[in-house]
């Protein structure tokens, strides 16, 4: 194995995930979220009517692509393995509570880095928040944390959630009255380029971090465990390729796709504690998931059902955190949504713990 | 030789149990996993250790030999 190669691999495909991200607020996505995969999964939610908050309800087509473009691959590269049973349960709790943190920060890790390289400086205290999640997780991991091993399944249990994605595609074109879609003007979930487009770039992303096997969580995870720094390159590119995509947008057209400080960005808050709190939360329940969002998505595109489990969680929790007023807004988090982060702490060092030290 | 049996175990636990055990700083290890990435994984790890590696697939598993 060419462990040279391997990270002149994962840069080029960050550049190029950093480029499409940055192009595709460019082409009508919401500021600083090319890819969101927490809010992306929320405002599918809201589409499909899992929760009523009018401003977020809309059918990602990046989504689609991302589990879909990893599926292809996979199959070309006879990657695809349908595989699961390591506790689908506790990943789908833990999945629902990572989905409180990303709503509570407002994005998940992918998300974190469109913020910093768009200039929004809260996502710094998130980002500190995240490290210090991971350092959490890496404690469990050394001392002997794991969820067991998965087992073999059907194909078909592999496949059911590649096929969910053409299902929820054919809904998004279709747009039956009981889909719901935000109205022009009316929130994040009106701003979102053709869907042509959004299909192609989660395509593309959803190819390219199959084969990189890019994780926003992986890459400090490793760094902190093993030294080993190839998947943190991938953010770094990452971050590097949108902020330089951000400023050349900016010159370009006038419009302003860079705005660095604290306040008025576009769809955050200022509350640094909070914002800290929520990323902590996600980075601690990333580490036992083995993968941030992004990963899991990639994850169910090869049939790991465990990974659709956990994807189905982070839906759940995006539901819940707006039936119940538990996501944060651009006036900052709920009292809510700050008992729920706590709650969320909480249950996943239970998790934590109860599969480190009581396993035998 | 200390053989791991890491299949169904998906990253990055199979890299924690091979470093755990590499702590012993013995001459050759084994590994059994079941999936790309941990393949990946667990080798550039004892690449970086000083270690040979050496595949054998089976099926949709490999039995990583590392040798010093």
């Amino acid at each position: 194995m060419n462990v040279k190669r391997e990270r002149i691999e994962i840069v080029i495909a960050g550049l190029i995930i950093g480029v499409i991200a940055s192009l595709l607020v460019y082409f009508g996505n919401p500021a600083n979220m090319g890819f969101c995969i927490a809010c992306f999964l929320r405002d599918t939610a809201g589409g499909l009517g899992l929760h009523r908050a009018a401003a977020v309800q809309y059918i990602r087509p990046e989504i689609i692509g991302l589990v879909l473009g990893s599926f292809g691959v996979a199959l070309i590269k006879k990657e695809f393995s349908a595989k699961g049973g390591s506790a689908p349960v506790t990943r789908f709790v833990l999945g629902f509570f990572v989905m409180i943190g990303c709503l509570m920060f407002l994005g998940c890790p992918f998300r974190m880095i469109l913020r910093l390289a768009g200039g929004d400086l809260n996502a710094l205290l998130g980002l500190l928040g995240f490290v210090l999640g991971i350092l959490a997780g890496v404690f469990f991991l050394k001392r002997g944390y794991s969820l067991k091993r998965t087992y073999a399944q059907s194909k078909l249990d592999g496949i059911i959630f590649p096929v969910i994605q053409v299902v929820v595609f054919i809904l998004l074109v279709a747009a039956p009255a009981f889909i719901f879609f935000t109205e022009a003007g009316g929130g994040p979930g009106a701003k979102h380029a053709a869907i042509a487009i959004s299909l192609i770039a989660g395509l593309i992303v959803g190819a390219l971090a199959q084969r990189t096997r890019l994780c926003m969580v992986g890459g400090i995870r490793d760094v902190v465990l093993f030294r080993e720094p190839k998947l943190l390159m991938g953010f770094g590119a990452i971050l590097v390729s949108a902020l330089i995509c951000n400023l050349v947008l900016t010159a370009a057209t006038g419009t302003s796709f860079f705005h660095l400080g604290f306040a008025e960005q576009p769809v955050a808050h200022t509350d640094g504690l909070w914002n800290c709190l929520g990323m902590l939360l996600v980075g601690f329940g990333c580490v036992l998931l083995g993968g941030c969002p992004l990963r899991q998505l990639v994850l169910s595109g090869e049939g790991n059902s465990d990974s659709a489990v956990t994807v189905l969680g982070l839906i759940v929790g995006a539901a819940f955190a707006h039936n119940f007023g538990l996501a944060s807004s651009a006036n900052g988090p709920t009292g809510a949504g700050k008992i729920a982060v706590i709650v969320g702490i909480v249950v996943v060092a239970l998790i934590a713990c109860l599969n480190t030290f009581k396993k035998k | 030789m200390k053989v791991i049996d890491a299949r169904g175990l998906s990253c990055p636990e199979p890299v924690v149990l091979l470093r755990s055990v590499m702590e012993s700083n013995e001459d050759a290890y084994q590994i059994i996993v079941d999936n790309h990435a941990s393949r990946e994984n667990t080798t550039r790890y004892a690449q970086h250790q000083g270690y040979q590696v050496a595949v054998a697939e089976n099926g949709g598993e490999w039995t990583l030999t590392f040798t010093k």
